[in-house]
């Protein structure tokens, strides 16, 4: 049990991170908390994969004549890496699209809250 | 040239759109028609090369396009076989007509914001063919994103309400794409590898299959978000009814399809039968809680948004029962049902430009006023009850056949008890819209059970007198009115020319999965 936590640990952190996200996107009133928590979802989904990169004693994938190339333990995958580069580019933009919605909604209604939204946008 | 043209295909079509997506603002700087014009010669452009593109697979097999020359296990993989073909041809051809549509319809909607809305248009439309094209988990990711960023601006552009209902959207959406991004990575922890065909490959060497089946189920429920299924289903009506017209009529037809062909290629990758049987269920439940949902709608956008739901109900049970018969219904529904949503959505805009509504209660006698669309609209309805000899029909006897053949007799029941209910909505609509007089909307509140009440005796023939005095009529304009008509008449080919298209295109298009419960 103790090794379990002791090896997986961040990835116990991440899902922690990654439900607390998901609490406040669909629990919080406020639509800045709500945006909050979606961002807090999407680092936590990053860091899922930048985690899953690590391999203890390894470096970067850059030859270097002082490492032996027959064992690829010694290098990094730097796949996830390149590929959460991406990641992180989509997460600014969804960051950006939201906000700017938030805004529009808070200039056609003069408020955040979503209760008061729901019950202002209902159908007559 | 032309066989040349044929095989870089796959490529070229992305491509097209999102140059279009750039070039449009360049354009509209100077004019907004401008701007339409190239919106309008691209799509036209990218529907020709679709069909290119798709002939040619049928005729000498798949195409596999590997961009930057890299080869695929390590470079990205494009793949143009004959069921992505297909889906892009519904996908591009939706697009030209309500491309053709979108002029007027903007103009009259929302003149103030024309030129970004058709720059994101082509925007989606780039991330949607991607979708359909890619062989690449991690690229399904990026273009999965691209169509719904450019979804919500789109959907965002509307009345009042409209960027509300985007943002609920955008945080499920966002949720949905960041399940995807998990599942992901649990599949790539476990094959180290994110090519589609070389993961299916990889997988039965894995030693703990535990890690896969996690990582299946956390993309399937991303792209049930995105898919709009009955128990995340929230997002949709709000963000079809408050949209404008041909924001909706863009989206609604091909959007939540494209999920479902996801599905599909995510179902090819890993064949895990408890999923599947679970997926049927929650399939079942979509189609029917769907139906219901749409009889209680008073906004006629929002009854055909929930019927959206039942709608991708019946493509999620053809592609989970999992055999060939019932998958080809779920394909022939896939087309059937972007037409007859294409054609619904789009007259319910030409309905909304000229009676200045959207409220089915008001709507009384408008056939008498726009004769023309009133016919587009009643075929569709057809379509969409299945009544011979629409394609609508076909497509469902197709899954009734498929459902039989799996002896899933629940399943039947629901497919059928799902078509009354659809009767029950639709032509709630029908009685009110034409066996009503017309009148004038206005403000005046008018309860349902005033719109559902018979003349008295007297009263009829004051009624009938008035019946002769010719209204004038108010159709819509002639561009508006093409597409929809050209849509009216695709509807009875579909149907009369079913044996076709299963025989040629759709035959070559069952994956391997929907054979192993034989």
């Amino acid at each position: 049990m103790l090794e379990l936590i002791e090896g997986h640990y961040a990835y116990f952190f991440l899902m922690l991170l990654f439900t607390i996200g998901l609490y406040a996107m669909m629990m919080k009133r406020n639509l800045v908390k709500k945006i909050m928590g979606m961002s807090m979802i999407q680092s936590a989904t990053i860091m899922v994969w930048i985690v899953s990169a690590y391999k203890e004693g390894a470096t970067i994938p850059v030859l270097d004549p002082n490492i032996p190339l027959d064992n690829p333990d010694l290098y990094l995958n730097p796949l996830p890496h390149t590929l959460m580069l991406t990641a992180i580019v989509v997460a600014v933009v969804t960051l950006g699209v939201s906000l700017t919605l938030a805004v529009a909604v808070y200039r056609n209604f003069n408020t955040l809250d979503e209760q008061e939204l729901l019950d202002r946008t209902k159908e007559k | 040239m032309m066989e040349h043209i044929a095989q870089s295909s796959p490529a070229l079509i992305p491509v097209l759109y999102l140059m279009a997506s750039i070039l449009i603002p360049i354009a509209g700087y100077f004019r907004v028609y401008w701007a339409y014009l190239v919106a309008l010669l691209f799509s036209a452009a990218a529907f020709s090369l679709s069909i290119i593109g798709l002939l040619e697979v049928l005729n000498s097999g798949a195409i596999s396009y590997h961009l930057g020359g890299w080869m695929p296990p390590l470079g990205i993989e494009l793949v143009l076989d004959p069921l992505s073909g297909f889906i892009l041809a519904i996908i591009s051809g939706s697009t030209l007509l309500v491309m053709f549509y979108a002029e007027d319809s903007i103009n009259h909607e929302i003149s103030y914001n024309a030129m970004p809305f058709y720059s994101l248009s082509m925007l989606l439309l780039g991330g949607l063919a991607g979708m359909t094209l890619t062989g690449d988990l991690f690229n399904l990711y990026v273009f999965l994103e691209i169509v719904a960023l450019a979804g919500y601006a789109l959907l965002a552009i509307g009345n009042k309400r409209a960027p509300f209902s985007a943002f609920r959207y955008l945080t499920l959406g966002t949720a949905g794409a960041a399940f995807y991004l998990l599942g992901v990575s649990f599949i790539f922890i476990s094959t180290g590898t994110l090519n589609m065909a070389d993961i299916a490959a990889v997988l039965p060497y894995v030693e703990n299959q535990t890690p896969v089946i996690v990582g299946l189920v956390l993309i399937i429920l991303g792209i049930f978000v995105k898919m709009g299924i009955f128990p995340l289903h929230q997002w949709l009506p709000d963000a079809y009814t408050h949209a404008s017209s041909t924001a909706t009529a863009l989206i609604a037809p091909i959007g939540t399809k494209v999920a479902a062909y996801v599905l599909i290629r995510a179902l090819t990758i890993y064949e895990f039968p408890p999923i599947i049987d679970l997926l049927s269920w929650v399939a079942v439940a979509s189609i029917v809680a769907g139906s219901i949902l749409a009889i209680s709608q008073k906004n006629i956008k929002r009854m055909l948004a929930y019927s959206s739901v039942a709608n991708i109900g019946y493509i999620t049970l053809g592609i989970t029962l999992a055999n060939p018969l019932a998958f080809i219904g779920a394909l022939l529904h896939i087309l059937n049902h972007a037409m007859m949503k294409a054609a619904l959505f789009l007259s319910a805009g030409g309905i909304q430009n000229k009676m200045g509504t959207l409220d089915i209660r008001k709507m009384r006698g408008f056939p008498t006023v726009m004769p023309i669309t009133a016919f587009a609209f009643i075929i569709a309805v057809f379509s969409m009850v299945g009544i011979p000899p629409t394609g609508g029909f076909f497509s469902k006897l197709y899954l009734v056949l498929g459902a039989i053949e799996a002896q899933e007799w629940f399943f039947v029941f629901a497919i059928v008890l799902s078509t009354l209910l659809g009767i029950v909505y639709l032509f709630r609509f029908i009685n009110i819209a034409f066996f009503r007089f017309y009148e004038k909307s206005d403000d005046k509140v008018i309860n349902q059970s005033d719109v559902l009440k018979l003349p008295f005796k007297g009263e009829q023939e004051e009624l009938d007198s008035k019946k002769f005095e010719l209204n004038k009529r108010n159709e819509m304009s002639p561009t508006m009115l093409i597409p929809v008509l050209i849509i009216a008449v695709g509807i009875i080919l579909v149907g009369v020319f079913n044996g076709y298209i299963v025989d040629n295109v759709l035959n070559f298009a069952v994956p391997d999965f929907t054979q192993f419960n034989k």
